[in-house]
């Protein structure tokens, strides 16, 4: 009940708003096409097919984004890449918006020493250059999935850290938390009832604004060589493979790098909206 | 002040040896030691190997010595290029990234806030959407998009400019590595001047300004930029790091011999100590950057400045 | 000819309109107040004659300025006037003076941009007007940046950057708001004397009564962007034409008014029993830790149905004793005990059965709302804690009871906080409190951040509680015409100690404390015959880190001798009332 109040303003003003509408219905329609696509067209993105391959866009035979150097499907192969870099990121964010939450509403909710303690590390963490230890990271270990979402969740978490332990911080100390404490509210009354609801909007907006951070390390990771792995593939790894052909099929190049554009110019466009929708005066 | 500075900077070793010792345990807790995955050696020669290594020695100690190499600035041997050793590698990459990243800074710096101010000294116009449409595909769009694109579009269909670093010479084979190195960064600190120039001009001391009959221009000039530009300090740690990143991209992308490259190199051949000293030495030179920025930063703001 | 005539002015905003059809005139040297209560319009009339009217607002009428048409001028035309006919005060100095300038170099940029002054000269020009607006020091003072004055020098250079181009109007919106009453004194004794030197011409925007009448000579009263009323300050606190006139005169706050409230019936033991609180934070200044003292040992009895009121000014402690006594920060020593045992210091291990006897309505009603809830939400929630067996029906009849009792209809219910005006919404504050039927109502502020005919209202629904259910208060507040209005006894803090406790009469006729009296005289009285306040108390509240030795009061004190200075005066009992003030049995300072 409380929570669904929470996020109801955002809901109004999205609908308002012709920005996080545009952006929204994108990236439904991509992500919608990346699920059905494959399974609509002829092709599977691992079948090789070396009479066609560099085969243009949309030059017969239901190659809407033309072939590869293997003569593999690249429409199938970057709507399965659109699944993979969507898949990994949005694991990612969970793991990071699991971290972050909990790392921020203990910091903020116990306050004190702990907060300024556990606010200096996530301070130094922050003058660091994540994505070289990630990199390190994949060195040392084993390649696989499970890694690529905890490497990047763990290097996303520290802005929603953030936000969640300043939101938290001013709600605890918001007198409807006293007036709670003093009509006999209990300690988990409080965290359950009065302040989760009022972090809900704003953890949801922020984990809008993670995953495109999210979809950038994993496609970064992909595009390095470090990451996904082939015959898988993510728009990353598409790019990385669309550069060495680039003078002969620059379509190899275009067409994942515009639908990974997209997919990431949709997301920060709609981040930024349903943060001025939750906060209209930190418009930027 | 003085107090703030010696916070800050006593507050810069914790970070330091905690980047370190991340760097160190997470290659020594790699399954197996460094050499497994190579050919089966004899044993006595595999012990010749570890002593030469040290890897006989506890983790500890090995600590130890790595830290007290690393404060004479020996980062070790590579275990790759094994007559180098990862000082020398990073020695002879870093003026290459240098040249390349300060290129990029300064063009971040002075297109960026350029960038910011015109738009938000006319808000809502044509321009300020232009500027801010532009920005948001910056930020959206990554480094390696960008620079192959770039390169399809100026080196190989325009032939304006040479597609990697071996096809060119001078200033002309910098200009593409340094302005796709750039863009995001552009992108990012254009936002940050817009927003916060919008947020000072929309205070209540500017509203005083204006009460007082001061022309925009001086408005702009004596009571807004300062407060506008502060907060652009505190992010030129996180335009570091960035650019820093960017750069091994870019590096990869264009070919150019820097620390970037190596890093790579030593990534995909797996050269733990080429990989843990240059992640070392980048997280140093960030973490030091950043005490700059944060010494400046006091310098500049009278309520920091006056503890 | 009038130095500023405004014509059938109207300001809308999309479809709300904040002023409509206003007209006006000042004349040279003359005052005139613009009274209202928020939301009248008063600040956006001050904006449309200085010009500085966002964007999106439409306008009507005319706002001439010697024969200038001030209304669609562009900024270039406008700034001919700004600063050097035309200049304005603003609320709030912290706010509106820039952080990151010194307070010299925001007065020297004004002179350097009309040009008032040569270059080379507008140093000594800043300082002049410096010393002149009465900063202590004025070569320190110009190179300080604003965070490092106090409230009342602050607001003073705002006044000397408003007057350093020698404006012939001033504006002034509610320039004393933000500070303290004796700070307030001594601001708008200062205006008072810079327009005698100087024959400018001043508006005066304030929702006071009190601050008007003793400093304007006409008044204008708005009441939701219309013009209620239109006269000489006299003629209108006289014989006010207009219903709702009357009304905001008669719930102005007045000290000359006796109180009327319940009598006691004696002997009774006391329901809340403070003895020897004290309350300290630590603090970290200049890297060492140390302890700032927000309130030394206090005792204090409450009666059943009592009132007593806790007076001070910022930084008196008077806030940190409620939360100490509630159990919302810990005391530093002490106990507090409830109809005779006594209580743990935190209010989570009180038992929920005394808990509910100790409520508290806050200053801020949207902040002491949670936003994510419906007003029924709110008020059903103690129920839930305290009565759980209540069946659903029943806990809806008593929040509809309740919520009636409080004066909202029951069409509120379903609103969630930031849909109520804050009257409302302190209602609904005060409905969660009573629906628990608590003993004593701890009041911080409660009525601060209303308006005036809405704080009468809500003073009233306390005392008919008080009359009806034997409800005791303590009522925390900087206002004495509230204290005057509710108390059965009163408490002045300083600087977190008591100065004196008195039954109400005898505090405001017969004052003991040296700071009682300087409060009393401090509060502007809204009755134009009263001559106003020409000898305020000096200097402002010193640091509570860093206090006087002695009575820490004495550095203001004009009736201090050496003995205030060394020594700690004890709370004694002078002619029924305690005090702590050296020389309370030798001064007489009753009215």
């Amino acid at each position: 009940m409380s929570y669904l109040a929470a996020i109801k303003p955002i809901v109004r003003k999205s609908r308002e708003n012709r920005t996080i509408v545009v952006s929204l219905s994108i990236l439904l329609l991509i992500g919608l096409l990346a699920l059905i696509g494959p399974w609509l067209s002829p092709h599977h993105y691992a079948s090789t097919d070396f009479e066609h391959s560099f085969v243009g866009p949309f030059a017969g035979d239901w190659h809407l984004f033309g072939t590869d150097d293997l003569g593999r499907d690249l429409f199938v192969r970057t709507m399965l890449g659109v699944k993979v870099t969507l898949f990994v990121a949005i694991i990612a964010s969970v793991v990071s918006l699991g971290i972050g939450v909990a790392y921020g509403a203990i910091a903020g909710y116990v306050g004190g020493n702990v907060d300024a303690v556990m606010m200096r590390i996530v301070d130094a963490l922050y003058a660091l250059p994540f994505i070289f230890f990630v990199i390190l990271l994949m060195v040392v270990f084993e390649r696989n999935f499970l890694l690529i979402f905890v490497a990047i969740g763990a290097i996303n978490w520290l802005d929603m850290a953030r936000i969640v332990r300043g939101q938290t911080l001013s709600l605890k100390q918001r007198e409807f938390v006293d007036a709670a404490r003093l009509i006999g509210v209990s300690g988990r009354g409080i965290i359950f009832r009065h302040i989760t609801p009022n972090l809900f909007g704003v953890v949801v907006v922020y984990m809008t604004l993670t995953i495109p951070q999210a979809i950038l390390v994993e496609s970064l990771l992909s595009f390095l060589g470090l990451g996904v792995q082939e015959p898988q593939t993510s728009l990353g790894a598409l790019v990385n493979g669309g550069v060495g052909n680039m003078e002969r099929a620059p379509w190899l190049l275009l067409m994942p790098a515009i639908v990974l554009a997209l997919i990431l110019l949709c997301f920060n466009f709609l981040g930024d909206g349903l943060r001025d929708a939750v906060d209209p005066k930190k418009k930027t | 002040m003085l107090r703030y500075a010696l916070l800050r900077i006593l507050g810069a070793i914790p970070t330091l040896l905690l980047v370190i010792a991340l760097a160190f345990l997470m290659v020594h807790a790699a399954p197996g030691g460094p050499f497994d995955a190579e050919r089966v050696l004899p044993p006595e020669i595999e012990a010749n190997v570890a002593r030469a290594y040290h890897l006989d020695e506890s983790l500890a100690q090995q600590f130890v010595r790595y830290l007290s190499g690393l404060v004479r600035g020996d980062l070790g041997p590579s275990y790759r290029y094994r007559d180098y050793s990862v000082a020398d590698l990073i020695g002879r990459a870093l003026p290459v990234t240098l040249q390349l990243g300060l290129l990029a800074m300064s063009l971040a710096v002075v297109v960026g806030i350029a960038a910011g101010l015109t738009a938000a000294l006319s808000k809502n116009s044509y321009v300020d959407r232009f500027v801010t449409g532009v920005a948001m595909t910056g930020i959206s769009v990554p480094v390696f998009v960008i620079a192959p694109v770039m390169v399809l579009i100026f080196a190989v269909y325009l032939d304006w400019l040479p597609a990697s670093w071996t096809g060119g010479s001078g200033v002309s084979r910098l200009v593409l590595p340094g302005v796709a190195l750039a863009l995001p960064q552009i992108a990012y600190i254009a936002r940050l001047t817009r927003a916060s120039m919008i947020a000072v001009l929309s205070s209540d001391y500017v509203r005083t300004a204006r009460a007082q009959g001061l022309r925009t221009r001086s408005i702009v000039r004596y009571h807004a930029l300062k407060p506008a530009m502060l907060p652009l300090l505190s992010y030129l740690g996180p335009a570091i790091a960035g650019i820093l990143t960017g750069s091994v991209v870019i590096e990869e992308v264009f070919g150019i011999p820097g620390v970037g490259q190596f890093f790579i190199r030593g990534a995909l051949n797996r050269d733990y100590t080429l990989v843990m000293g240059i992640v070392i030495f980048y997280a140093t030179l960030v973490i030091l950057l950043n005490l700059v920025v944060d010494l400046l930063y006091g310098i500049l703001d009278p309520r920091i400045r006056g503890r | 000819m009038s130095l500023l005539d405004v014509k059938d002015l109207s300001i809308r905003y999309t479809d709300k309109p904040v002023v409509n059809q206003l007209s006006f005139a000042v004349a040279a040297g003359e005052s005139l107040g613009i009274v209202g209560e928020s939301g009248s319009g008063k600040t956006q009339t001050a904006m449309a004659v200085m010009g500085l009217l966002p964007a999106n607002a439409a306008t009507g009428g005319s706002i001439r300025f010697d024969g200038q048409e001030f209304l669609g001028s562009s900024d270039e035309v406008m700034n001919r006037y700004r600063a050097c006919r035309v200049a304005m005060v603003f609320q709030d100095p912290m706010k509106a003076l820039n952080p990151y300038l010194t307070i010299g170099d925001q007065l020297r940029r004004i002179l350097l941009e009309h040009k008032i002054c040569a270059p080379r000269e507008a140093r000594e020009g800043t300082l002049a007007m410096l010393k002149k607006v009465g900063l202590p020091d004025p070569e320190r003072q110009y190179g300080v940046y604003p965070h490092q004055l106090s409230g009342g020098m602050r607001q003073r250079a705002m006044i000397g950057a408003a007057l350093i181009g020698e404006p012939d109007l001033l504006i002034a919106d509610e320039p004393t708001t933000a500070l303290d009453v004796t700070v307030q004194a001594q601001i708008l004794k200062l205006l008072r004397e810079l327009r005698t030197q100087s024959n400018t011409a001043l508006i005066l925007i304030t929702h006071d009564l009190g601050v008007v009448a003793g400093n304007c000579d006409r008044l204008i009263v708005l009441d939701d962007g219309q013009l209620l009323e239109h006269g000489a300050t006299a003629e209108i606190f006289t014989a006010p034409s207009n219903e709702r006139t009357a009304r905001l005169i008669a719930c102005s706050p007045r000290l000359d008014v006796t109180a009327r409230i319940s009598s006691l019936t004696g002997g009774a033991k006391p329901i809340v029993d403070i003895d020897n609180i004290s309350v300290s934070f630590r603090e970290r200044r200049a890297g060492r830790f140390g302890h700032l003292h927000a309130l030394r040992p206090l005792s204090l009895q409450l009666a059943p149905g009592e009132t007593v009121s806790i007076v001070g000014e910022s930084g008196s402690g008077k806030t940190s004793l409620a939360r100490a006594v509630l159990g919302l920060i810990p005391a530093q020593s002490g106990t507090v005990s409830y109809a005779g045992s006594e209580l743990p210091g935190l209010v989570q291990s009180r038992p929920n059965k005394v808990r509910r006897n100790l409520q508290m309505v806050f200053q801020d009603p949207a902040n002491s709302l949670n936003p994510a809830m419906r007003v029924a939400e709110i008020v059903a929630e103690p129920v839930g804690i305290h009565q759980p067996k209540t069946k659903k029906a029943d806990r809806n009849k008593l929040v509809s009871e309740m919520l009636r009792h409080v004066g909202l209809g029951p069409e509120l219910q379903e609103r969630f906080p930031h849909e109520l005006s804050g009257g409302q919404a302190q209602r609904v504050a005060i409905a969660r409190a009573l629906i628990i039927k608590p003993k004593v109502l701890v009041c911080d502020e409660a009525v601060a951040a209303l308006d005036g005919t809405i704080q009468s209202d809500i003073l009233h629904l306390l005392q008919a509680e008080q009359a009806d259910a034997g409800l005791s208060l303590i009522f925390i507040t900087h206002d004495l015409s509230v204290v005057r209005q509710i108390s059965h006894r009163v408490m002045v803090l300083y600087m977190g100690r008591v100065c004196e406790l008195a039954g109400n009469e005898e505090l405001f006729k017969r004052p003991k404390h040296p700071y009682t009296k300087a409060l009393l005289s401090s509060v502007p009285v809204p009755d134009p015959t009263a001559d106003p306040q020409d000898v305020p108390v000096a200097g402002e509240v010193s640091s509570i880190l860093d206090p006087p030795k002695g009575c820490p009061f004495h550095p203001r004190c004009q009736h201090a001798v050496a003995r205030c200075t060394t020594e700690i005066p004890k709370l004694e009992s002078v002619n029924g009332t305690r005090v702590a003030c050296h020389r309370a049995r030798e001064l007489d300072l009753s009215y």
